[in-house]
């Protein structure tokens, strides 16, 4: 069981993610209406929300130091939030502004913080294989630093997560493989994308134990993480998460989903997993009082960074022209 | 009947495939949410309905697998048409495209046919940021054994589609997102156009010369003909005409098109969404060095993206590519006038 600094940590990080997803969802549809163009308005682009998914991150990088590496996916703000990526400069990043993590050069998909040593890639499966890079250079420093590399189910099918799985089993190294079960590739259910019910039996074919947790129980996933970050710690090797998480919103704003069963996401959003814990957490005896806490200070800090974003300046046109090469 | 039927650039390429899957049943689709979706841009809409998930094939996102398996399939005597769903994805498949697809048929001197399209989106301007807005034309066109089409509006779109259904070669089919008719992304209204009902075919190799002028040269492709015909009318109104050449194929590339329109105007500007060095617009002014440079009146101008990866900032972004401001300041440049 997380201790109560642990309950207040997962709990405002998921607070934080799930405030900032339906803050930018709001944002997001600014300048797009009432004819939706997506490269419309003060945050154009593909935009994709982890409204749901919330557990995967918090549960995972509690367990974290800021010398650990995670790699997330196209779908990074709360896996971002909880690593520790400045909400500012992030926030900024996506506004396309200067202040911006990358000065604007990389938008959503591409929030990378070397400060606390967070990245993540719009190619399905492709963070798998730097994770699995970040955990050697660990073990070659000899430092037990970890690396977290988070997929989606679907990228569980790519080459790119199979190969980096094998490598991590063969070398015994330091990763987390954590899947985000949503149970959909963008309109593709798992059912109809990958041969087994399960992915967590995967991780038999590299030598590493694989883990299930069901219905996106963020205390669950807390203890399994825990154990999997000390193993990786101790030296013994990876180990693969499998999380059935959900997914609210569309696959990226403006998505009509028309592919998905009436009513799911409202069945989903009625055992929301920030809910769930958060009564978990009083259960344990943190105060109401103590949530609300921190609870208002997840949002300040959102606030903080959207009003940020919004009043920086935009990069001059010409510094596309710089950064290219180190 | 209905001549002027108007289609978008999605539905004219979806119509193209659905009347080549009635009459050959060797045709078959799949890729990423092409079958209950549609395709994400579009290019598949209806297909699944028509034909059932048999020949309509959602994939797990494992373009390794599935684009060989394409190869594998082609080879055996079908014709699959596999989607690669942003041309940028092509980083997790491209042994399958470059070493087998595009090698097999010299491998087996000719004793194999690989009759596979590879569609394909490209293109930004909606700030997509550096993973979904290349276009890589080069990178397919540079690479023997595959031939690479870019149409730039309906019409063009269905009979070259129809074309490399039917080639026996495989084929890179590149389609500009910004040039769909998609209902969440702009497109110029030019892009769609009058599509007839029945099938039809288009050569490769065969550029277009959608406007005539004696004054310079404007070839592009794809998104960037677009730019250029807004470039046209604006200089028209300085008193320049512009000729202009929509390639629509990379390869085979219709070099004679553009060699007989600078021997009339003297004058050439390259455009291309590309990425600039090594690429279609170094191509094409090179063609024109080798064959003979006397013809050019003043030194070429080439405009493509700067040789960076695609920004996601939308002043940054805008400032890569090419538009019908900086393609008319090029123009008005080979005539020695002022930008």
């Amino acid at each position: 069981m997380p201790d109560k600094a642990q309950f207040l940590w997962i709990y405002e990080a998921m607070e934080k993610a799930r405030y900032y997803e339906d803050t930018m969802a709001a944002v997001y549809m600014e300048g797009k209406q009432p004819k939706f163009d997506i490269g419309a308005g003060p945050v154009p682009g593909e935009m994709h929300l982890s409204a749901g998914q919330e557990p995967c991150a918090a549960a995972v990088c509690v367990h974290l130091r800021p010398d650990d590496t995670v790699t997330a996916t196209h779908r990074p703000h709360h896996a971002a939030i909880a690593k520790g990526v400045d909400l500012k400069k992030m926030t900024a990043e996506i506004f396309g502004k200067k202040a911006g993590l990358a000065g604007g050069r990389g938008g959503h998909m591409h929030l990378l913080d070397p400060a606390v040593n967070f990245a993540c890639s719009g190619i399905i499966a492709q963070g798998a294989g730097p994770a699995v890079g970040a955990a050697l250079a660990a073990k070659l420093k000899g430092s037990d630093a970890v690396a977290v590399s988070y997929v989606g189910e679907g990228a569980a099918n790519q080459g790119g997560f199979h190969e980096a799985l094998n490598l991590a089993g063969l070398w015994k190294l330091p990763v987390i493989f954590v899947i985000e079960d949503n149970a959909w590739g963008i309109s593709v259910p798992k059912s109809k994308s990958t041969a087994v019910p399960g992915n967590a039996v995967r991780a038999a074919g590299y030598a590493m134990p694989g883990h299930h947790v069901a219905d996106n129980d963020t205390l669950a996933l807390f203890e399994i993480a825990e154990e999997a970050v000390a193993r990786a710690r101790r030296g013994e090797g990876p180990s693969l998460i499998e999380v059935e998480t959900y997914r609210y919103y569309g696959h990226f704003q403006g998505d009509p989903e028309l592919y998905r069963p009436k009513g799911e996401v409202e069945a989903l959003k009625a055992k929301d997993p920030i809910v769930r814990f958060r009564k978990s957490m009083l259960e344990s005896g943190v105060t109401a009082e103590e949530a609300d806490a921190v609870l208002a200070r997840a949002k300040r800090e959102v606030d903080e960074a959207f009003a940020f974003a919004r009043a920086a300046d935009y990069p001059a046109p010409e510094e596309a022209l710089t950064h290219v090469f180190a | 009947m209905s001549s002027n039927r108007q289609l978008t650039v999605s539905r004219a390429i979806s119509e193209a495939i659905a009347q080549e899957m009635r009459v050959d049943p060797s045709v078959f689709v799949m890729g990423e949410d092409i079958g209950t979706y549609g395709g994400i841009f579009g290019a598949t809409g209806g297909l699944l309905a028509e034909f059932g998930e048999e020949r309509v094939r959602d994939t797990p996102i494992a373009e390794t697998g599935f684009i060989g398996a394409g190869v594998g399939a082609a080879m055996a005597g079908m014709r699959p048409i596999v989607e690669l769903m942003f041309v940028d994805f092509f980083g997790v498949c491209m042994d399958a495209i470059y070493n087998l697809a595009a090698k097999n048929v010299y491998f087996s001197g000719g004793n194999c046919k690989v009759p596979l399209v590879i569609m394909t989106a490209t293109g930004g301007g909606y700030c997509d940021a550096g993973q979904h807005s290349q276009t890589l034309h080069a990178t397919f066109a540079h690479l023997p054994g595959l031939k690479v089409v870019a149409p730039s509006n309906a019409y063009d779109a269905k009979g070259l589609m129809a074309a490399a259904i039917r080639d026996d070669s495989p084929v890179m089919f590149m389609f500009h997102k910004g040039l769909q008719g998609l209902a969440w992304m702009a497109s110029p209204e030019e892009a769609a156009t009058a599509v007839p009902e029945e099938s039809y075919t288009l050569p490769f190799g065969q550029a277009r010369v959608v406007r005539s002028g004696k004054d310079v040269t404007l070839v592009a492709l794809s998104m960037m003909v677009h730019r250029a015909m807004e470039a046209a009318a604006a200089l028209e109104k300085q008193g320049i005409e512009a000729e202009v050449i929509d390639l629509r194929t990379l390869v085979p590339l219709d070099r004679e098109t553009v060699l007989k329109s600078v021997a009339k105007t003297g004058r050439l500007v390259v455009v291309d969404e590309d990425y600039r060095s090594f690429g279609l617009t170094a191509e094409i002014v090179a063609s024109i060095a080798e064959e003979d440079p006397r013809l050019l009146k003043a030194p070429p101008r080439r405009l493509a993206v700067p040789d960076v990866p695609i920004p996601y900032s939308r002043p940054m972004e805008q400032f890569v590519l090419p538009n019908a401001e900086t393609i008319a300041a090029a123009a008005r440049a080979t005539l020695g006038k002022a930008a």
